[in-house]
């Protein structure tokens, strides 16, 4: 099975100008991918990569992965070849990766403490079903820890981001949460965090496996499949990493605020109006949604403490054996009722995790967006660099100053290709950006229907066991 | 018909279990006399009941008359009954509490202020549901206020009392002010004695088991209806505060739906539009909870404390009696007042043979009252809620296929 690279390239003319990306092109079909073709840089990357390869290994080896590996191509190698995108239609692309079937499943679970103390921590078991080639068994796990998890995400951020891929966020940390499980409360909201956490983790990575570039990076596979992982210190909240990844957050905040674009693509445009208003539309349901689940959890103590004291009312009538009963019978049926809130309110409590997720991949998405207008910030100062270079050739060009001309001749051709690299890398953002969120949509769409179906079918079991409860009360009270 | 731009006269009347009449109680009630509250208006600070009488007894004039009052003269009616000597042997009706709608209006004028910073649908929304709040919280006092006059007219001596006459039937304002501030005063004095010296009265065991008996079961009783009747209200109030949420994220889902340009638009509508009647169900839920639960449990907290009262009115007739009997003794052995003390003695030992009498009906009464009034309501309450949970199942089960065949 090939490793298949996320962007096609086809031989052809290299002359061919840049079009409009969201025209369906009729270029050649696909099959030529694979033809030998000596111009094709890709021909070793469209090889079958098998799990032992030298390359393989080279990437395994211990220390931070370098950042841009092999397998996927670097912007560079692209280069001559780059024109050519234009001419695939994003169907063809979808139907390129879908040509391996995606049949994978994580499951995150056993939360282990591991250690004592304030250096205590959480160990799940990470165990991946699948019968994919990728990797190296169809089923096997390993043990990972918190602070993990980052590690794999801050590595596919940095290596990812900034070209345009929608990077699932992890799940956040908690300082609170973390110091409860530490200093060892077994009471229920520190099992609850872990519950909580678990989940959250187990969603992270089957977003993530979901991607198709993402799967086949190094650092996902080496994630689910070796037995010793490098820790990964640098993503402690309060270490100097931390500290300096908080201050660049900050000036990037800053410098968004300073870039002005010439948006000459309404497609974008659009986009991110959209984003910013799901944004915040998923931002309040998010907060509804919470105050319900809360307000739930609320009404089931009380109906239970009722409950409790409606049993005692019942039993000080001991006038009357119907009194005693019927309140015995509403002991027995309010406690039923709190179970049934209780498992509705689970499934609710899925719908809030799922729209806290989304509120953190909207932000990973107008990053996306942002790092676009920064690579069109850096050609465009390109550009600005490389007129004002010409102006001092040609000022040189007049003084007469041959030595220097030449010199300013080189640093003009490096500039040149800079300019065309930016370029180049705008669209290639551009377009990646497009088929990421059209992917992204799709997921939305799918995910939020499971979801709330769900919850619904959910509810329609609590309303029947409710409608059973009230006809036995009916019937109980009247056979008296 | 309410004022104050809210527009739902006649609607209270029309409800399909006929609300208020006889909600707690189940009584008796015959053709020589039926009262009940036929109409309510509610101006800026006072509820104007209007008391309708039927009857075939002759000491009215007419044969059916309606007057209005007002709450104060429903505490005017009530206190009477209290301080009468003779009826001290009876469970004296509790007075129904003072109508209040200050957290409503309240939140109606917050609400008005608030009005610039919403939209319009929100706002509709939100005194829609206000509205709804004060007409239940209006509709519940009036079947109290009903309520208590249904007591007194059903009970055998009660209903001859004159006062209770002149309020059904004198057709101007009965001219009763409000307690000033010395009678209140004297009131909450008059309480702490009454508390102070019931605590003393308990403490004599009685001679009678029945009356023993009773004592330690309303003692208990008593304190369970409060507790059970407090617990029921927080678990309304979660509710209510529940059904608000809905109403939010209906909201939201609304928002998102007419947003979105995907396939989820449709499905975001729909979801909205259930949650919206789900949320309608629920408050429905609620409402009756509140009115058939909660009523009926602090319903019974005050009637319980009326029957404490009449105990307590016993025991301090009975400690008269004693203390008689000892002061004749005294005069006896020491041969002076003799006759001044025997008719004292008499006096009290009538007093209260009279009320342990009476006492013993009313409490058998009583508790027939409560156990009928506690099947009903419970009864009534679980099949409203069977027929809400019905609703809500069919809205569920319509939409999740109209969901399922869009995916």
């Amino acid at each position: 099975m090939c490793v298949c690279v996320c962007v096609c390239v086809q031989s052809g003319p290299a002359s061919l100008p840049a079009e409009d990306i969201s025209t369906n092109s009729n270029g050649p079909k696909q099959d030529s991918l694979f033809d030998d073709d000596p111009e094709d840089l890709f021909a070793e990357a469209t090889e079958e990569v098998s799990l032992d390869s030298p390359e393989r290994d080279v990437l395994l080896s211990d220390g931070p992965s370098p950042a841009i590996t092999p397998i996927t191509p670097p912007c560079s190698l692209i280069t001559p070849h780059i024109d050519m995108f234009t001419h695939c239609s994003f169907d063809e692309i979808e139907e390129e990766e879908g040509g391996d079937s995606f049949d994978m499943h994580i499951s995150v679970s056993d939360p282990e403490k591991v250690g004592d103390g304030m250096n205590a921590y959480m160990a799940y078991k990470v165990s991946t079903k699948t019968s994919m080639s990728l990797f190296r068994s169809q089923d096997f796990s390993v043990k990972r820890r918190f602070s993990d998890f980052l590690g794999l995400h801050s590595k596919l951020a940095s290596k990812y981001l900034h070209i345009g891929y929608i990077v699932p966020p992890a799940p956040e940390k908690s300082i609170v949460g973390m110091t409860k499980v530490k200093v060892g409360k077994e009471d229920q909201s520190s099992n609850e965090f872990v519950e909580k956490r678990r989940s959250a983790l187990e969603r992270y990575l089957m977003r993530t496996v979901k991607h198709p570039t993402l799967l086949k990076d190094p650092d996902v596979l080496q994630f689910l499949e070796s037995s010793e992982l490098p820790r990964a210190v640098s993503t402690q909240a309060l270490s100097s990493a931390g500290i300096l990844r908080m201050v660049n957050k900050a000036a990037e905040a800053v410098n968004k605020m300073t870039i002005k674009m010439n948006e000459s693509d309404a497609w974008f445009e659009e986009k991110q109006q959209h984003f910013d208003n799901l944004d915040l539309q998923l931002r309040k349901l998010h907060a509804s949604v919470e105050s319900l689940v809360c307000h739930r959890r609320e009404l089931s103590v009380n109906t239970a403490l009722f409950a409790k004291s409606a049993a005692m009312l019942g039993n000080s009538e001991d006038h009357t054996a119907l009194s005693r009963a019927l309140s015995q019978l509403a002991e027995v049926e309010e406690k039923i009722d709190q179970l049934h809130q209780d498992q509705a309110n689970a499934d609710f409590y899925c719908f809030s995790e799922l729209l806290g997720d989304y509120v953190r991949l909207i932000t990973a998405v107008k990053g996306v967006f942002d790092h676009r207008m920064k690579t069109w910030q850096k050609w465009q100062d390109g550009q600005i660099l490389l007129q004002k270079k010409r102006e001092a050739e040609a000022k040189l060009q007049f003084n007469n100053k041959p030595e220097k001309l030449q010199q300013a001749k080189d640093e003009m051709r490096e500039l040149e290709g800079k300019v065309q690299q930016g370029e180049r890398d705008f669209e290639l953002i551009s377009k990646t950006i497009r088929k990421e969120v059209s992917r992204f949509e799709k997921e939305r769409v799918k995910d939020f229907k499971t979801i709330i179906i769900k919850y619904l079918e959910s509810l329609v079991q609590t309303q029947q066991k409710q409608k059973v409860k009230n006809i036995i009360i009916i019937i109980f009270s009247i056979s008296y | 018909m309410m004022q104050e731009g809210l527009d739902d006269g006649p609607d209270f009347l029309s409800e399909e279990d006929r609300g208020p009449r006889a909600v707690n109680v189940d009584l008796q009630t015959d053709a020589t006399l039926q009262v009940d509250i036929s109409d309510a208006l509610s101006e800026r600070d006072k509820v104007k009941f209007t008391v309708h009488t039927k009857s075939t007894l002759p000491n009215f004039k007419q044969n059916e008359f309606s007057v209005v009052r007002q709450h104060e003269e429903f505490i005017w009616l009530h206190d009477s009954f209290v301080e009468n000597e003779e009826y001290a042997g009876y469970i004296i009706p509790p007075a129904p509490p003072r109508p209040d709608f200050d957290a409503s209006r309240e939140k109606l004028q917050k609400l008005g202020e608030g009005e610039g910073s919403m939209t319009k649908e929100e706002f509709t929304k939100m005194k829609q549901e206000l509205e709804a709040e004060y007409l239940a919280i209006f509709k519940k006092t009036v079947a109290m206020h009903e309520v208590f006059l249904c007591r007194v007219a059903a009970h055998p001596v009660l209903r001859k009392d004159l006062n209770f006459h002149v309020f059904l039937e004198y057709n101007q304002d009965l001219s009763v002010r409000g307690k000033n501030k010395k009678e209140k005063l004297e009131d909450f004095f008059k309480n702490v004695v009454k508390s102070a010296d019931g605590v003393l009265v308990a403490g004599v065991k009685d001679v009678d088991d029945f009356f023993e008996h009773e004592k330690t079961f309303l003692l208990e009783y008593h304190n369970r209806v409060k507790d059970a009747s407090a617990k029921s209200d927080r678990m309304i109030r979660s509710h209510k505060n529940a059904a608000d949420d809905i109403n939010r994220i209906a909201s939201s889902l609304y928002t998102l739906g007419t947003q979105d340009s995907t396939d989820l638009c449709k499905f975001f509508l729909k979801v909205s539009e259930l949650f919206e009647k789900t949320r309608k169900i629920e408050s429905r839920v609620a409402a009756d909870e509140d009115l058939k639960l909660a009523d009926l449990l602090k319903y019974y907290l005050r009637e319980s404390q009326a029957a404490k009262d009449l105990l307590y009115r016993r025991s301090r007739a009975l400690v008269d009696y004693e203390n008689a009997n000892k002061a004749l003794d005294k005069a006896r052995a020491k041969n002076r007042d003799v006759l001044q003390a025997e008719t004292s003695q008499q006096l009290c030992c009538h007093k209260f043979e009279k009320i342990s009498e009476s006492a013993k009906q009313e409490l058998i009464d009583f508790k027939t009252r409560r156990v009928a009034a506690f099947r009903k309501n419970l009864v009534e309450l679980a099949e409203l809620e069977l027929k809400h949970a019905k609703g809500n199942l069919q809205l569920l089960q319509s939409c999740l296929v109209v969901l399922k065949g869009n995916t």
